[in-house]
């Protein structure tokens, strides 16, 4: 008996050494292997369902056939999963080789703990190609990800109940919005869904209105300087409280959740129990995995913009949204970024566009998205004069976390547009 | 496991007692002794050191830091996550949440899980399939219970809604979960449903062992069953009551899953407790730190209120038992 537990402690005691040995020789491996030109790169994304991830596998082997010597080992998984996976890798310091990052400050944070590989130099063509959206994804000047798929936030509208509300046109003022809103409240439709339990859909509401009623360069200002105090950002929180105050909202919006479920902001929507939803260019898909017959609401899909407020001083047709990037790990092998420029090269964006994964970045493949209301979305991203990027993103976990929460609160009718800014203020002062 | 531990122990000593006089090949005794107590202990106290020390003292240093979830803890802050964590409103209201529950919880259950375990213990018809009834909500999965309930609390659509429109009542015009001063009872509502059966099964065993001689005594001096209630059952409960009292405590202090599925914590930050606060703390907003500083005052206070209670009320029945 005795000899047993001997023997059992002794195994335990050999394995947890092995583990402990194991992790040591895994990580230093991976250092060894990365400083190679060829070899395994590990590339995570997250297309882990049908045309998609047979798309990517596809990329991987075109890109494999290319450079003999080179494997790419493909991780797909759910989008949630990734990024639980990947703050235990950065935290463990064994990341993959190619992953995705969504810019601001989130990007910013990991670039000052040395995790990415500054791309401006051997990626230099590509950063040229994505001009336009560089900027979310740069830090100092350099960049740091190649943004593969940028969309917009606008209002994704049920066109057969604006029908019935005798809305003939969509409303480009807040004005106009606000009339939109009476009278589907006149027909007895009730306007719009929002998810504020995720509080993130609430916040993108007081976030246009900061993109309508700042100029860019007063948000650059206040980001860099930490100083919050220019009118405009009180001004946002105003238009918010008008915005509220024609209650154009579902019932119990304030623990609606944004995606998931029948009675989510995306299920209302997806049902024709409300009128429309300010959302991202995802909309279409989770609207189409919440209804049973996988169309979403199909052939009554519409979309618009966010629209204008009388005596904005933000740039006229600026749009909001944010996307994903590629970005390469700081000891990853040079083929890795080869590899991340050939995601974002003609040939690979084309195919991306043509089966709707998303909103290319690269001009050349515009043209191949098929869906129709993503195509006008694209118009409009497009045409824009600027895109600001979410600003939770862009202020990074901790003061997005602090601004959005103060934002439902104001939802909740618990704060002032002030103590919105003085949330910010001073989540952004502790955060320095 | 530990149990195990003891009796080894228990017989090496009175094994060493005999060997003493030996001398030398006693002493030789006392070391086997101690490397068979080692060998017994440390599996279990290896377990104990990677799963609750380690965890502890992690928490307890990254309160120190300024620490975003990656790259090495270098910003050393001392005590101010501790400052900003006490005076942020919002732990402070989640405090009070927590307290509200833990009395809401206790005050809801106790009555009511006697007078069920009082009737579920008279012979009757159905009596084990009333009593599974009762215990099902328990053996449910916390999560699955949120997501039922959050469905069936929906305004407008959900069942619950439906039923009071038919009988032309009203529910609050964002529901009850959506309204900031009716959530925090909404989830007591829920809680209680949940954790009833809990109270029922412990007090329905706690009555199994009162003596069946004196409710005979009682009724040959004529007692009804209100005084057999009042004078025998009730205060030979009590041991039972107390611990469940402690266990009812314990787990309202630590409320997490139900909360976080039901509300998130809000709306208007009128359902948070100290737990939902650390985790969207750490893992929404990437301040490890002050997770960490809750944290360890969470334990602080469950670790007093665990003391204070075993002091003040549970040691009455070890003295019982002592005498």
């Amino acid at each position: 008996m005795r000899g047993a537990t001997a023997v059992a402690l002794g195994t335990t005691v050999a394995l947890l050494g092995a583990a402990c040995a194991g992790q040591g020789t895994g990580s230093q491996g991976g250092g060894d292997e990365s400083s190679a030109d060829t070899g395994t790169i590990t590339w995570w994304h997250n297309s882990n369902t049908g045309e998609g991830k047979e798309y990517y596998d596809q990329v991987a082997a075109d890109f494999e056939k290319d450079h003999p010597g080179t494997t790419v080992e493909v991780s797909a998984m759910a989008h949630e999963d990734m990024l639980t996976k990947l703050d235990a890798a950065f935290q463990s310091g064994d990341a993959p080789d190619v992953f995705m990052e969504r810019g601001g400050g989130e990007l910013a944070d990991h670039v000052e703990a040395g995790l990415l590989k500054d791309l401006s130099e051997p990626a230099a063509d590509t950063v040229d190609t994505l001009g336009a959206y560089m900027p979310g994804f740069q830090v100092d000047g350099a960049s740091y990800a190649l943004p593969f798929s940028i969309g917009v936030v606008g209002f994704w509208y049920n066109k057969s109940l604006f029908e019935e509300a005798g809305i003939t046109e969509t409303p480009t003022t807040m004005d106009e919005l606000y009339d939109v809103v009476d009278k589907l409240k006149a027909a007895g439709i009730t306007p719009a869904s929002v998810g504020a339990g995720d509080k993130w859909p609430a916040a993108h509401y007081w976030y246009y209105n900061v993109v309508r009623q700042c100029a860019a360069d007063t948000l650059d200002a206040a980001i860099a300087d930490v100083d919050y105090s220019d009118p405009c950002f009180v001004k946002a929180g105003e238009t918010l409280d008008d915005t509220l105050a024609t209650e154009p909202f579902n019932k119990g919006f304030l623990t609606t959740a944004s995606q998931t479920g029948p009675t989510s902001a995306s299920g209302l929507l997806a049902s024709g129990k409300v009128a429309m939803e300010l959302a991202g260019h995802w909309e279409p898909g989770v609207m189409q995995g919440l209804t049973e017959d996988g169309e979403g609401l199909g052939e009554d899909t519409g979309w618009f913009p966010y629209p204008s407020i009388d005596g904005q001083q933000g740039t006229e047709g600026a749009q909001m949204g944010g996307g994903d990037a590629w970005a390469v790990s700081q000891d990853a092998p040079d083929v890795a970024v080869e590899f991340a420029q050939y995601l974002l090269s003609d040939e690979v964006q084309q195919g991306f566009a043509e089966r709707d994964m998303g909103l290319p970045t690269n001009p050349t493949a515009s043209a191949s998205v098929s869906d129709p209301s993503l195509a006008e979305l694209l118009e409009v991203r497009d045409s824009a004069p600027e895109i600001q990027l979410y600003l939770d993103t862009l202020l990074g976990a901790s003061v997005g976390g602090a601004m959005n929460d103060a934002i439902a609160l104001q939802f909740a009718g618990k704060a002032t547009p002030q103590d919105v800014v003085d949330a910010v203020q001073s989540a952004a002062e502790a955060d320095q | 496991m530990t149990d195990t531990v003891v009796r080894s122990a228990d017989r090496a000593r009175a094994r060493s007692a005999d060997r003493r006089p030996e001398g030398r090949r006693g002493r030789a005794g006392v070391w086997r002794q101690r490397a068979e107590i080692a060998l017994f202990v440390t599996p279990a106290l290896a377990l104990l050191v990677a799963f609750i020390v380690v965890p502890i003292a992690t928490a307890v240093q990254m309160s120190l830091y300024r620490w975003k979830g990656f790259g090495p803890m270098v910003d050393f802050v001392g005590l101010r996550n501790y400052v900003s964590v006490l005076t942020n409103e919002v732990f402070t209201d989640a405090v009070v949440h927590n307290l509200i529950i833990v009395a809401g919880s206790i005050l809801l259950q106790l009555p009511l899980g006697l007078a069920i375990a009082l009737l579920l213990n008279r012979k009757m018809w159905g009596q084990g399939l009333l009593r599974t009834i009762i215990f099902v909500p328990y053996v449910l999965a916390e999560v699955i219970a949120g997501v039922v309930w959050f469905q069936l609390l929906q305004p407008q659509y959900g069942v619950i809604d439906t039923m009071l429109a038919g009988v032309g009542l009203h529910g609050p015009e964002q529901g009850f979960l959506g309204t900031p001063e009716y959530a925090l009872w909404t989830v007591l509502v829920v809680l209680t449903w949940k954790y009833l059966g809990l109270a029922v099964i412990l007090f329905l065993a706690g009555l199994q062992g009162v003596p069946d001689e004196l409710y005979e005594a009682a009724q040959l001096d004529g007692a009804t069953w209100w005084q057999v209630q009042r004078r025998i059952t009730i205060p030979l409960l009590g041991p039972t009551m107390r611990t469940w009292g402690f266990l009812s405590m314990i787990g309202s202090l630590q409320l997490f899953d139900m909360v976080w599925i039901l509300t998130g914590g809000g709306p208007a930050n009128a359902t948070t407790t100290m737990a939902t606060f650390l985790v969207n703390e750490g893992t929404k907003r990437q301040n490890f730190g002050i997770a960490g500083a809750a944290s360890v005052v969470l334990f602080v206070i469950a670790l007093v209120l665990a003391l204070a209670y075993q002091k003040f009320i549970l040691s009455r029945d070890s003295k019982e038992g002592g005498r």
